[in-house]
């Protein structure tokens, strides 16, 4: 039994070493925020979904696709199918081809994946000084922390302090220095990124009233981004809780049977 | 030890009507029933049973996803999405496949130190032992193929250099590189064939999964004290003493994998591969899973300035080869710890000196694994090759020589005896010392 | 099961104990197989993509009196005919009762200029002609299914061949004059 712990222990340590190193290897440490979504009951805020999806709309939708995400996925969010259908309605997509066999363009439906503003990776580079917007829909999974690097990220730009200046001086043997196209931002590796800063106070004019921060459009956009990346994140968590609970109890039962049996023996 | 008693009676008519015909209740009876175990078995012996479960796990819910899944590279990526999305439970069936794949070799890997520690190799359980290592390495071939799957950047790339490895071989190199990719680089060609033998590999690994217990049901199985069995009186049937032991072991063991499929289900991935694949963007570090980790290691310690190459191999071949020649000699030389094991005493209780280095075994396997997905740096380089060093010499020098040297402990006379009082060996006639290890 | 030293009486009532919580045990364990079966298998029902597919809206504008268009629904193909008044006429006279499907023409339409069917032969599936104004009628001024010889009439019931029902109708919703959701 002894023995048994110890492995389970150095089991843990080798798995604890393996993923916190994977996280630590790549990056900047970024700060650690607090979700709705996190922890075992963790849920999607509603408001913050809806928010969040005005600013994707408002703010990163003119350069960033979220193409894995389907128009009436937006009723996750609280929104009837009518509004949904209504959302869809801004955007085009290529129809056809019709009987001519010409393609055209139609509104969009709920069924509609969101349209991406560039149709491919070349035209959204050359449309970017060669940088190229990626598209959004998994970026809260793709990278270590997401939520919290994305949350990072928006609040990052600025003017660099003068710790970071002289640690990239030290370690790139050269002072720090933006080329055209390039802005500071504090948690993007390298710390030169192609994207002007995308959030403003009062950048936009949230529907339900609430004050439109920096800090807090960050909040929302990045709550969105994790529910486009993971929107079975509450049944995956609820689930989780009936089955933990009804596996505990088939072992006890099990360990209570096999005490039983074993009696004798020991 | 697989003589079993006197055949069994059945009472219904059909079951018998079968098995007379076939019979398969019989043997149900006769290897999963009545099956003689040593009664003094610890939770140790509960992996072999969950290495199994895991297996029928990973092909239901594979099969399930193989409906679902589009082995084509424009539409593998969003294929996986679509059944995380839209695909009833798809979500819960991909985390259950992912997960599972690192819960099986975290069974397979403690079924392995089980097999070490309690010299479960030895005579006469070589063959037995060697069907492992083929499992193993089968498993290892299937993971490595189903990670690519998913077509994402670690899919791509991990791919693209494990399979740049056998360009190391000279003249045939090259060419076996271009006949596995079916290209000129790991493309669409590569996915599909992966696809294919992903899906095949598993029933290849339930075939020597059946050979493997058929083996073990020869022999019977080892236990703790290392002792073989010597009558009944050693024994208990399989039902119901290891069905339900079994029943809690994997109870504790789903209850873990519940918790990373449901709470924590991206943990032992790397977030790279939620970026679809691309050929012209190499990720910063390309790391393979974890469980490969180890064997990456030994693979990248081959230097050219090493001293080992400097010295010895480097007048034969270049790094990459050695490399490549000692990966796979790492799991070949494990099949033949049977032969490198000169001890005559099974189990490392009774072992006082190979018992500790067996624990520095395990110990370097764990620092092979940790170094094995830093960056190709210092301090990572000289640690990799050390303990690299260190895994050969443990299994060519260190398990050769304590075997004829060690002075093992005194063993119980039975089983049965040694289960009478605790774990305390009773020696044959002489109160034995216990001497603290 | 080992035994030694339980009293018979023990044995018995320790046996009795051990079978309940072995059943109990063993049932939960069932439940909780089946539980882990039950994903497996619904995971095969029509996923969220394909349900979303379950209705389309059809625009009716460009359709002129007396022409047809097919739309592609649940994967198969639907007709949706703006009918003439002779059409209409020639649906609305025949006799009920000497109908093989017998089903007034009131019964299948709701508005009567416009007759939607799904476009898919009953008898065996394939697809019948007469949507387009060049493509044969067959006898009863309606739809013609070439591989069997099945002839379907204006309000598409068939009349001759080997069809046994008329040419199903779809769930369908006018959402205005010109625009209707089918499914």
């Amino acid at each position: 039994m002894r023995k048994l712990i110890k492995t389970v222990v150095a089991a843990g340590l080798f798995l604890g070493l393996g993923a916190s190193s994977a996280s630590a290897a790549e990056g900047i440490a970024v700060p650690k925020q607090s979700w709705s979504f996190d922890g075992v009951f963790g849920t999607f805020d509603r408001a913050s979904l809806q928010r969040g999806l005005q600013v994707y709309k408002e703010v990163c939708a003119s350069c960033h696709g979220a193409k894995l995400l389907y128009y009436r996925n937006i009723q996750d969010m609280g929104y009837t199918p009518e509004q949904a259908r209504a959302f869809a309605a801004n955007y085009e997509v290529t129809g056809g081809p019709n009987d001519q066999g010409e393609m055209f363009q139609r509104a969009a439906l709920p069924s509609d994946h969101f349209v991406s503003p560039f149709p491919n990776e070349q035209a959204a580079r050359a449309a970017n000084g060669g940088a190229y917007p990626p598209d959004l829909s998994l970026m809260a999974k793709a990278r270590p922390n997401g939520p919290d690097y994305i949350y990072a990220l928006m609040t990052g730009y600025g003017e660099p302090s003068a710790h970071i200046l002289e640690e990239y001086e030290k370690t790139h043997g050269a002072p720090f220095e933006l080329a055209d196209g390039q802005h500071f931002n504090a948690y993007f590796a390298g710390y030169k990124i192609g994207m002007p800063q995308p959030i403003y106070e009062d950048g936009v004019t949230f529907a339900d009233g609430t004050k439109a921060t920096i800090a807090q459009q960050a909040h929302d956009v990045a709550t969105f981004l994790m529910w486009a990346a993971e929107p079975k994140l509450e049944n995956r968590k609820s689930t989780g809780i009936g089955v933990i609970l009804f596996l505990v109890v088939f072992t006890g039962l099990a360990l209570a049977l096999k005490r039983r049996t074993w009696a004798a023996v020991h | 030890m697989a003589g079993h008693g006197p055949a069994p009676e059945f009472k219904n008519p059909a079951v018998r009507w079968v098995d007379s015909r076939l019979p398969i209740f019989t043997f149900m009876v006769k290897e999963y029933g009545t099956f003689p175990m040593p009664k003094n078995l610890n939770y140790w012996w509960n992996f072999g049973a969950i290495a199994m479960i895991m297996l029928v796990v990973m092909i239901a819910t594979g099969i399930i996803l193989a409906m679902q899944y589009t082995p084509h590279v424009s539409h593998a990526f969003s294929s996986v999405e679509r059944i995380m999305r839209d695909v009833n439970g798809g979500w819960l069936i991909r985390y259950i496949h992912m997960n599972g794949a690192s819960m099986f070799f975290i069974a397979v890997y403690i079924h392995i130190l089980r097999g070490l520690w309690f010299g479960s190799y030895k005579e006469p359980r070589e063959l037995l032992w060697i069907l492992g290592v083929v499992i193993f390495v089968l498993m290892m071939a299937t993971a490595f193929m189903g990670y690519v799957l998913p077509w994402g950047q670690m899919s791509f790339w991990g791919a693209t250099v494990i399979t740049n490895l056998f360009s190391a071989f000279p003249i045939i190199g090259e060419p076996i590189v271009t006949w596995l990719w079916g290209g000129f680089a790991v493309d669409n060609p590569t996915l599909n064939r992966f696809f294919a033998l992903h899906f095949l590999l598993p029933f290849v690994i339930f075939g020597v999964v059946i050979l493997h217990v058929l083996a073990l049901h020869i022999t019977g199985s080892n236990n703790p004290d290392g002792i073989d069995v010597k009558g009944p009186q050693d024994t208990v049937p399989f039902h119901p003493y290891f069905t339900y032991k079994d029943m809690v072991g994997l109870g504790a063991f789903l209850i873990v994998y519940s918790i990373f499929v449901f709470y924590a289900p991206n943990f032992m991935g790397h977030p790279d591969n939620y970026i679809e694949a691309n050929p012209l963007s190499t990720p910063a570090h390309i790391v393979p899973e974890w469980y490969f980790l180890p064997f990456y290691a030994i693979l990248r310690a081959f230097t050219d300035d090493w001293w080992v190459m400097k010295l010895f191999l480097g007048w034969f071949m270049e790094a990459k080869l050695a490399g490549v020649l000692a990966m796979f000699g790492s799991l070949i030389l494990l099949a033949l710890l049977p032969w490198l094991d000169t001890s005559k005493v099974r189990s490392c209780k009774y072992r006082p000196v190979y018992k500790w280095f067996t624990v520095i075994f395990v110990l370097n396997f764990l620092v092979l694994g940790y170094v094995g997905q830093m960056p190709a740096e210092e301090p990572y380089v000289t640690v990799s090759q050390m303990a690299t060093l260190y895994y050969f010499i443990h299994l060519l020098v260190i398990t050769p020589l304590v075997g004829w040297f060690e002075t093992p402990r005194p063993l119980p006379a039975s089983i049965h005896a040694a289960t009478l009082k605790g774990s305390a060996p009773v020696g044959a006639g002489a109160a034995a010392k216990m001497e603290k290890p | 099961m080992a035994e030694a030293g339980h009293q018979p009486g023990h044995a018995e009532e320790g046996e009795t104990r051990r079978d309940f919580l072995a059943m109990v045990t063993l049932a939960t364990g069932a439940v909780g197989a089946g539980a882990f079966v039950w994903p497996l298998v619904n995971s095969m029902n029509p996923s969220a993509e394909v349900l979303a597919l379950a209705s389309i809206e059809v625009d009716l504008a460009n359709v002129p009196v007396g022409s047809a268009i097919k739309v592609f629904w649940r994967g198969k193909p639907v007709f949706i005919r703006h009918r003439t008044e002779k059409e209409i006429q020639e649906a609305v006279s025949v006799d009920v009762a000497t109908l093989t499907d017998p089903q007034s023409d009131a019964e299948r339409v709701q508005k009567p200029e416009w007759l939607i069917m799904v476009g898919v032969c009953t008898h065996l599936g394939c697809i019948p002609l007469g949507v387009g104004s060049s493509e044969p009628k067959g006898e009863f001024d309606g739809y013609f299914c070439p591989c069997h010889g099945s002839h379907y009439d204006s309000s598409g019931r068939i009349r001759k061949g080997p069809a046994p029902r008329n040419l199903d109708i779809p769930e369908y919703a006018f959402l205005s004059d010109t625009r209707v959701r089918v499914g």
